[in-house]
């Protein structure tokens, strides 16, 4: 095999888990599970052998060629257009496959966790109905996402943008005979929609000003155009993209969508919802960094949302009693982490963490799907508990995660979040004080679920604790991988200050357009940096600390708590009632809306028009009518009278008698007599002589 | 011989008379008699004028007419009497059935 081969045919990859989803359409009901797994979870399995090899290969390559770029078709040939500027441009979007050092990390982590989880559901899907719908549906998915990271420009990037947000109403929706899991699916699609539409504007006014939506050229024409830092047009295309992450990846205000879509199954959960469609905003803004970094307002913009993004969800995480709602927060709080990283410049920091997450995330969520499957669909964490001895890979696994989100060194989320929090120092202070009492309540809050789940007093309902069991090795196998990630994953970013090469930087800084000036802290020393370090360790130790301490020794604390400030402990629980409010400013005034456009429909467009319409043709053929019986009738009547009126002199001839017709008779004579005398010039002068 | 003109103005005289006859009388026997006082000034006026031509043209079509004349009277009175029967009127002015 060439040593190309994989780089020439990345454009297999997305290809594998689409053949996949297209024969569980097809065929999938009439296949075994045994069938629909192998091909489902054989297509990503391709497809993660083939984006290893290509990222590889890739690597192998020097640095300065480290792009390739494979085009199949062209699909949108514009043709000429004029930009903003005036300038006339020929505008061309194909469908073309690129893979640069920072597609080549999303690839990883989206087939490598992707296939994780695919195995994974086997086990846990087994069981359920409509096996072969779920694995179409997750391999269409895996199509969207793999198109969304390894798309050559912005509309193919939509593409798959718009394919995991059906994929996600799908899979979230799995159990639509359920309402609020179909009512789920309809908020996360809508929700998305929403932040789609200031994707769309700020797609319009790139191809307006920049000619191009490739992102091998959208550099080198913000070169050409000579745009100045802080350029009005590009600050509003930064913000409009923005506001499509905000969508997509669940920050304020539209992160509303993901609490709920708890409602799919535990594997979508994990896939969807942790590792990888909610890290394509973070992705896109990455890949558009370019234009992020002429417009200083909309990274702070980014930064301040991620910030409070994270501190936000995190507070609300810390009194569900849900295991996956705690998890569901914490996704939204990690997320606003990666925003504010980006949002700072430190675009590789955020990335790192978009990994490290996807490892201890998918772990946790998995995990937690085991511990539901052993407590027989139990997902209250009240009615859990003492658990570690019962199903003790779980256990350990998930407890492997928890020391990784909480940022305990040398765990994968130490690094990774340190990473964001020492930039986030570096360039706005006050985030940075946002971003460390996060973490806290993030060690915090998990360790609050960990203590609840696995350790403590049983509180686990008589009926249920027969069944506790460990799962299988299709899901343990999966979970003891991620953990073993979880562990390693961060080591590959390892910071200059502790000692390493921070070789995972140094792989995606041809990505960055204006790397960041790291030479100058460098030169500084490590102080600061070690002070850091050891503050975010001390705040989560305290909060993993106060977990203990309210959970497992005094368990009456919590509730007194809450008790004595119950006001604040509803807003928390209610989740601010963000719902509410979203539901009264804009659900009901759609509906207000659409209930008068019904109105209107039924009295204007119904009454006046159709019923109208009626009305007047009857009152037109009422016209008709008379017309017609009185003009038309009339008429023909007229002309029978006037012959009437005119015969009545010749009928006064027919008299009956006969001597008036002698009479006539005798007349006709002698005018006859006359007329031919007078012809033959015969008068009476000549006959009498 | 006797000229010419004594006997047209013979037949116009009996023309004339039978004429007004027809138009004026209100008996149709008379008007029958009337008509036949028609013919006979025909009869006059083609025979003088063929003794005056000299030809025997004329001869032979009054006797035609008066052949004629007699079918027509018989078929007339016919119909009188046909009517007569039914009608019990010989009076032209009341016999306007076939009217309007």
């Amino acid at each position: 095999m060439p040593s190309e081969y994989f780089l020439a045919h990345i454009w297999l990859i997305p290809l594998f888990p689409l053949i996949g989803a297209a024969l569980m359409l097809l065929i999938g009901r009439r296949l075994p599970n045994s069938a629909v797994s192998a091909i489902c979870v054989g297509s990503v399995g391709l497809a993660m052998i083939y984006g290893f090899g290509a990222v590889l290969q890739l690597i192998m390559r020097p640095v300065a060629q480290r792009l390739v770029e494979v085009v199949l078709f062209d699909w949108v040939p514009a043709g000429a257009m004029h930009m903003t500027s005036g300038q006339l441009v020929n505008f061309n979007a194909q469908w073309g496959m690129l893979l640069d050092p920072l597609s080549a990390v999303m690839l990883c982590v989206v087939t490598g966790v992707g296939f994780l989880i695919h195995v994974y559901s086997i086990g846990y899907m087994g069981h359920e109905g409509g096996y072969y719908r779920f694995f179409g549906y997750l391999n269409l998915f895996m199509f969207s996402m793999l198109v969304l990271i390894l798309g050559n420009n912005l509309l193919l990037l939509f593409v798959g943008w718009e394919g995991v947000g059906l994929c996600s109403y799908l899979l979230i929706g799995f159990y639509f005979l359920r309402k609020s899991a179909s009512d789920a699916g309809k908020k996360a699609f809508i929700v998305n929609r929403i932040g789609d539409a200031g994707f769309i504007l700020g797609l319009f006014l790139l191809v307006g000003t920049l000619g191009t939506l490739r992102f091998t050229e959208v550099g080198p024409a913000i070169t050409a155009g000579g745009f100045a830092v802080g350029d009005g047009v590009m600050t509003a295309i930064a913000i409009l993209l923005f506001v499509g992450a905000t969508g997509k990846s669940a920050q304020i205000p539209l992160y509303v969508w993901l609490p709920d879509a708890m409602e799919g199954p535990t594997p979508v959960s994990a896939l969807i919802h942790a590792a990888t469609m909610v890290t394509a905003g973070v992705y896109m803004v990455t890949r558009m960094n370019a234009v992020f970094q002429l417009a200083p307002l909309a990274m702070a913009i980014v930064a301040t949302i991620g910030a409070a993004t994270s501190i936000f969800a995190a507070s609300m995480g810390l009194v569900q009693n849900d295991i996956k709602r705690v998890l569901a927060y914490s996704t939204v709080s990690q997320l606003g982490y990666m925003f504010l990283a980006l949002g700072v410049g430190a675009f590789t920091a955020g990335i790192f963490h978009l990994m490290t997450h996807a490892f201890f995330k998918a772990l946790l969520f998995l995990g937690s799907g085991s511990v539901i499957h052993a407590m027989s669909g139990e997902q209250d964490m009240r009615k859990m508990g003492a658990l570690w001895s019962k199903i003790p890979t779980t256990a350990r696994t998930f407890f492997i995660a928890t020391l990784a989100i909480s940022g305990i060194p040398p765990l994968a989320g130490f690094v990774s979040k340190d990473a964001i929090l020492g930039a986030a120092f570096d360039a706005r202070p006050t985030l940075w004080v946002i971003g460390f009492i996060t973490a806290g309540m993030t060690a915090f809050y998990m360790f609050r679920l960990v203590n609840m789940t696995f350790f403590g007093q049983s509180r686990v309902p008589h009926d249920v604790e027969h069944h506790i069991h460990e799962s299988p090795a299709s899901m343990t196998v999966p979970l003891m991988i991620l953990a073993f990630l979880s562990i390693v994953g961060g080591w590959i970013g390892w910071p200059a200050s502790l000692g390493g090469s921070d070789p995972f930087s140094r792989f995606l800084e041809p990505v960055i357009a204006r790397p960041e000036a790291s030479a100058a802290s460098e030169a500084a020393g490590y102080g600061k940096d070690y002070a850091l370090m050891a503050a975010s360790v001390v705040i989560a130790l305290f909060g993993i600390w106060l977990a203990r301490r309210f959970y497992l020794e005094h368990s009456e604390i919590p509730e007194r708590l809450a008790e004595r400030f119950s006001g604040l402990y509803q807003l928390l629980y209610n989740k601010y009632y963000v719902d509410q409010i979203y539901y009264a400013m804009f659900v009901n005034r759609t509906k207000d809306l659409a209930t008068g456009l019904g109105a209107f429909d039924r009295n204007v467009i119904d009454g006046l028009g159709v019923n109208g319409a009626g009305w007047a043709t009857r009152a037109i053929s009422q016209v008709s009518m008379w017309w017609d019986s009185w003009i038309v009738d009339g008429l023909v009547n007229l002309t029978a009278r006037i012959a009437w009126v005119l015969s009545i002199p010749v009928r006064m001839l027919q008299s009956g008698r006969v001597a008036s017709y002698a009479l006539f008779i005798v007349i006709g004579v002698m005018v006859g007599l006359a007329y031919y005398l007078h012809v033959s010039g015969v008068t009476l002068h000549s006959v009498l002589h | 011989m006797v000229p010419i003109g004594h006997y047209l103005f013979l037949s116009a005289a009996l023309l004339g008379i039978g004429i007004v006859g027809v138009v004026t009388r209100r008996n149709v026997i008379i008007i029958l008699m009337s008509v036949e006082l028609i013919l006979n000034a025909v009869n006059i006026n083609l025979v003088a004028f063929s003794r005056l031509v000299g030809s025997v043209e004329g001869h032979i079509f009054a006797i035609f007419i008066i052949t004629d004349a007699a079918a027509e009277a018989a078929v007339g009175l016919g119909i009188i009497i046909a009517f007569f029967r039914n009608r019990e009127t010989v009076l032209g002015d009341e016999m306007d059935i076939l009217k309007w």
